[in-house]
């Protein structure tokens, strides 16, 4: 997917403009909180399963090539292949090829942020390969050929109205010609569609949740069971996950669905937890006859031992963002990559560089929800303050900006200077706005204000005033 | 260096280390090998007539219906529910053997053909490798007798649980598992599944049957 990260701003003022969009996130907010709050409660047992599902992963990290070896080994020795992808341009050719050699017209995918992540469907297409998605979500925005908008609900910036549109549009020349307006109507009409691209698919592809070092297996979890149909039905079924997947037994895998599900949509337990380990066997009545992993690194390693590593923590549940005002005021979209909201704000920058991704980190109140409810407790906003760091650091923050911090800089090292410096500005500011109680524009600080509102000082002086007047302590 | 190399190098750069030796590699050896229970939710670990109140409500939850038979009341319970949905009196049963003792034959207008699922079936019948207390969730195996398609393709899915299958977490369910399979072995589908298919890509409201059956009935079996 091509990035415009670096149009952030740009992405958000249409955003914000986007009636569509945000009646679906005003939808959208409620009902995911809402759900994981209610699963949290009914689990007494929620915050340590969390300290555990940390430990875990951070036990898989610093063990990451002995519990790779060690799954595959085991896919191996069951008939199954497994391939190394350093970048995403290896991925996509091993994928590619692989494809070819089965001779694919047709390939059934089930919902995989790492595909997203390289590119793998326009890959495919640009080869003569027709990609299915079968994610109804997925499926939905395939055909308006948008990006997802969101980790695990790709289509949560459409109103049940832009469905019935696309379906009329796109099912019409296969003989369903009445627009629909009813939801499960809408449902139906897309199962019947996907169900016979599942018996025409060649190839099965699939992401990951986990991938378990003990028994080999890769597992994945839906709601909708098309994972399942798309590593049941087609002949080949090729697994695409990134390195940090790897943990090491059943039991860390239970732990961390405990987690997963109940973060990401407040379900108990997802309706189609999978676990794939290998091909058919002798005798298997269904099931592919070849079962490939393919393991993608894309900068992953680069992470690991530097001060970004709890980044790669992350289970993909999507509840950093559901909590999130900025993506609830934005979507997805306009973070203008694969991976939105807080940890995308973490992610992009690593996966797509600074000069790309720099502003995503800044789009944050720091106000601390996405840390609070990471099920392995990655700390977000720590890891943004660090990418603004480097920003700085890199001379990447805009020249009038940096000249203001390094004013400030000056200032705040000079505590007598600094004290005078903002009982003068407090006490102009309070003078000039105190009758509006605001300022809806400053001089020097047009960028701010366009947005925003600067709210005039109260009375009574600066902090440090104040912090005198009360008695608190002071160096 | 090949692809793999440079990965796991990369990685070992990163982590400042060679390959895991010494200690540090027995200590994963034997966590792989013993595979420590984590933490199990207190919900489940219940007396067992508890235990089979959390399943029925767990599933019931999420959509299932549920119902406690006698064996010999198996064969009539799927005609009585399949007519009370205005179901054909047909359907496809799993070719595993343990279904044969629930005497299909004695309800002749019955329709039953074993193995594996055509588009025209819209009832499937299979046994579970086990059931979860702890969220009302089924176990299903892959393997000659239990195809994977009957769990997805059919419409209806009507789940036989034999009542000392059902057990309270899944750390339970992965001990079963390595005594029929053996350590560190898992047949080629392991399936969990909580309730029919469901989808909530459409304004987040919930739907069931998006690609799986749209309905799940079980028959939880006290012999």
């Amino acid at each position: 997917m091509k990035s415009t990260a670096h149009a952030f701003k740009d992405n958000v003022g249409e955003a914000l403009r986007d009636t569509n969009l945000q009646q679906s996130l005003s939808i959208m907010k409620v009902g995911f909180v809402e759900r994981r709050r209610g699963a949290v409660e009914r689990m007494p047992e929620f915050e340590a399963l969390r300290d555990r599902a940390r430990d875990i992963k951070n036990h898989a990290l610093a063990h990451l090539d002995f519990y790779l070896e060690r799954f595959e080994q085991k896919v191996l020795a069951l008939g199954g292949h497994v391939h190394w992808a350093p970048t995403a341009e290896d991925a996509r050719r091993i994928v590619l090829d692989l494809c070819q050699q089965a001779n694919a017209r047709t390939v059934a995918k089930s919902k995989s942020m790492i595909a997203e992540e390289i590119g793998l469907n326009e890959h495919l297409e640009a080869h003569g390969i027709a990609p299915i998605e079968t994610d109804l979500g997925e499926y939905i925005i395939q055909l308006r050929q948008e990006p997802p908008s969101h980790i695990i609900a790709p289509a949560v910036h459409l109103t049940k109205d832009q469905v019935a549109d696309t379906f009329h549009e796109h099912h019409s020349k296969l003989g369903f010609t009445r627009r629909l307006t009813e939801r499960n109507d809408l449902v139906a009409e897309a199962r019947h569609v996907l169900r016979q691209k599942f018996q025409q698919a060649d190839v099965g592809i699939t992401g990951a949740n986990f991938l378990v070092a003990e028994t080999g297996s890769s597992m994945l979890v839906t709601n909708e069971g098309n994972a399942d149909l798309s590593n049941t039905l087609p002949k080949t079924h090729i697994v695409i996950a990134s390195i940090e997947k790897v943990i090491p037994t059943l039991e860390d895998a239970a732990t961390l669905l405990r987690v997963l599900a109940r973060s990401a949509t407040g379900q108990e337990w997802s309706s189609y937890t999978t676990f794939n380990t290998g091909p058919k066997r002798s005798g298997d009545p269904d099931g592919p006859q070849a079962y490939h992993v393919v393991l993608l690194d894309n900068g992953r390693s680069n992470v690991l031992g530097s001060e970004m590593q709890d980044m790669l923590r992350c289970i993909r549940c999507g509840a950093c963002m559901n909590h999130c005002p900025v993506y609830g005021a934005i979507g997805g979209h306009a973070y203008g990559w694969v991976y939105p909201g807080p940890i995308g704000a973490v992610l992009d920058p690593q996966l797509l560089g600074l000069e790309e991704a720099g502003n995503l980190p800044n789009a944050s109140t720091f106000c601390g929800r996405c840390e609070s409810v990471c099920p392995v407790r990655i700390p977000l906003p720590k890891l943004m303050r660090h990418w603004r760091e480097r920003e700085f650091e890199h001379h990447l923050t805009p020249p009038t900006v940096r000249k203001a911090l390094g004013l400030w800089a000056f200032l705040a090292k000079r505590p007598k200077l600094y004290r005078a410096a903002t009982g003068i500005a407090n006490r102009a500011l309070a003078l000039f706005g105190r009758a509006e109680g605001r300022y809806d524009a400053l001089p020097l600080a047009g960028g701010w204000t366009r947005h925003r509102d600067m709210p005039a000082p109260q009375a009574g002086g600066t902090f440090h005033a104040q912090w005198k007047a009360r008695g608190g302590a002071t160096r | 260096m090949n692809a793999r190399e440079q990965m796991l190098g990369a990685i070992r750069r990163g982590l400042r280390r060679g390959e895991l030796a010494g200690e540090a590699r027995a200590a994963a050896e034997t966590r792989l090998a013993e595979h420590p229970v984590n933490i199990v939710p207190k919900r489940s670990q219940i007396p067992r007539e508890r235990q089979i109140d959390l399943f029925e409500e767990g599933a019931k939850a999420v959509h299932a219906t549920v119902a406690r038979v006698a064996s010999t009341e198996v064969a009539s319970a799927v005609t009585d529910y399949l007519a009370a949905n205005n179901l054909p009196a047909a359907a496809v049963m799993a070719p595993d053997p343990a279904l044969d003792r629930y005497g299909w034959k004695d309800r002749p207008m019955l329709e039953i053909r074993r193995g594996l699922p055509v588009d025209a079936d819209r009832v499937a019948i299979t046994g579970a490798f086990a059931g979860v207390a702890e969220t009302g969730t089924l176990i299903f195996t892959s393997g000659p007798d239990h195809p994977t398609s009957l769990n997805l393709l059919p419409e209806t899915h009507v789940v036989i649980l034999r009542e000392d299958d059902l057990v309270g977490a899944y750390e339970e369910v992965f001990a079963r598992l390595r005594a029929r399979y053996g350590e560190g072995s898992m047949p080629r589908t392991v399936n969990t599944v909580t309730g029919p298919s469901r989808t909530a890509d459409v304004e987040q409201q919930l739907e069931l049957g998006a690609h799986g059956p749209r309905r799940m009935h079980i028959l939880i079996v006290r012999d």
